[in-house]
C-alpha cells in the first residue's frame, strides 16, 4: 500500500492550518484576566477553536487514503511551524534545545507509529 | 487588555514557568482521557446519526474532557512560551499508546517502546530549556 500524494499535502496542510490554531490560542492566552468572561467572550481563543476544526477536517479527509504509519506523524509536523510563528509573532527565540527537543518528539512519533503497523 | 471589558481592580494572576508546564501536563492526561473514551465510544456506534453520537456516553464525555484540556492548555499558554509548551502535548500520544497497552491489552513491540523513550526524551530536553 503507497500513500498518494493527495493524502500527504491534505495532511500538510491540516498541521500548517493547526499551527494558526496553537497561534490564536496563545494569542487570545494573552487577554486573560480574573474573569471567565475573558475566556468565552474572547474571539482570538474562538479562531483558534475554528482553525483546530478546519484542521482537523483536512486531516481526516487526508486520512481516507494512505497509510496511517506515513500520515499520522506528519501532523506533528505543526511543532515545527509553530515554533517559526512563535518566533514571528511572539518574539519567541529559537534555540538548539528547543530544535533538539521537537526534532526528538517528531522522531519519538516516528518510531512509534512503526509499532502501529 | 486593553479592549477588554472593564476589568475590576483586583491584581491580574500570573502562572510561573513551572506552572505553566504543570498546567499543559495536565492538559496531556485530559487530552488522552478523552481519546480512550471517544475511541470506545465511537465503537460502541451502531449509526452515524447526531442523535446516536449525542445519546453516546463515552463521546460525550470524551469531548468533554477535549474541553477541559483545552481550557488548560489555553491557561498554561496564558505566560508560557508557546513554542515550549506546544511540543509537550505529544505525552498524549505516550498516555495513549500506554493505555492502550494496559486497558485495551494491545500488544508492545520494541518500536512502541523506544517511540516513548524517545518522545519523554524530547520533552525531558525541552524541559530543561530556561524561560527567557
Amino acid at each position: 500500500m503507497n500513500t498518494p500524494l493527495s493524502s500527504m499535502l491534505l495532511v500538510l496542510l491540516a498541521s500548517f492550518i493547526g499551527s494558526f490554531g496553537a497561534v490564536f490560542l496563545k494569542w487570545g492566552a494573552g487577554r486573560l484576566h480574573r474573569h471567565w468572561k475573558s475566556m468565552i467572550f474572547n474571539w482570538r481563543l474562538a479562531a483558534g477553536v475554528g482553525f483546530y476544526l478546519l484542521s482537523s477536517f483536512f486531516f481526516v479527509l487526508g486520512l481516507r487514503h494512505g497509510e496511517l504509519t506515513i500520515l499520522y506523524p506528519m501532523v506533528s509536523l505543526g511543532y515545527l511551524w509553530t515554533m517559526l510563528w512563535s518566533c514571528i509573532f511572539f518574539g519567541e527565540r529559537v534555540t538548539r534545545n528547543k530544535f533538539l527537543g521537537i526534532g526528538l518528539v517528531l522522531a519519538g512519533i516516528v518510531v512509534l507509529n512503526l509499532g502501529n503497523r | 487588555m486593553k479592549d477588554q471589558l472593564p476589568v475590576p481592580e483586583t491584581k491580574s494572576f500570573h502562572f510561573s514557568s513551572r506552572q505553566s508546564v504543570a498546567l499543559v501536563l495536565l492538559c496531556t492526561f485530559f487530552g488522552a482521557a478523552a481519546q480512550m473514551l471517544i475511541k470506545s465510544g465511537a465503537n460502541a456506534l451502531a449509526s452515524g446519526s447526531p442523535l446516536a453520537m449525542l445519546t453516546n456516553l463515552p463521546l460525550v464525555a470524551g469531548y468533554s474532557l477535549y474541553g477541559i484540556s483545552t481550557v488548560l492548555l489555553v491557561l498554561a499558554l496564558r505566560d508560557g512560551e508557546l513554542s515550549l509548551l506546544y511540543p509537550v502535548i505529544s505525552l498524549t500520544f505516550v498516555w495513549v499508546t500506554l493505555l492502550s497497552l494496559t486497558l485495551l491489552k494491545e500488544t508492545a513491540n520494541p518500536y512502541k517502546l523506544a517511540g516513548i523513550a524517545i518522545i519523554v526524551l524530547g520533552v525531558a530536553v525541552l524541559g530543561k530549556e530556561k524561560k527567557s
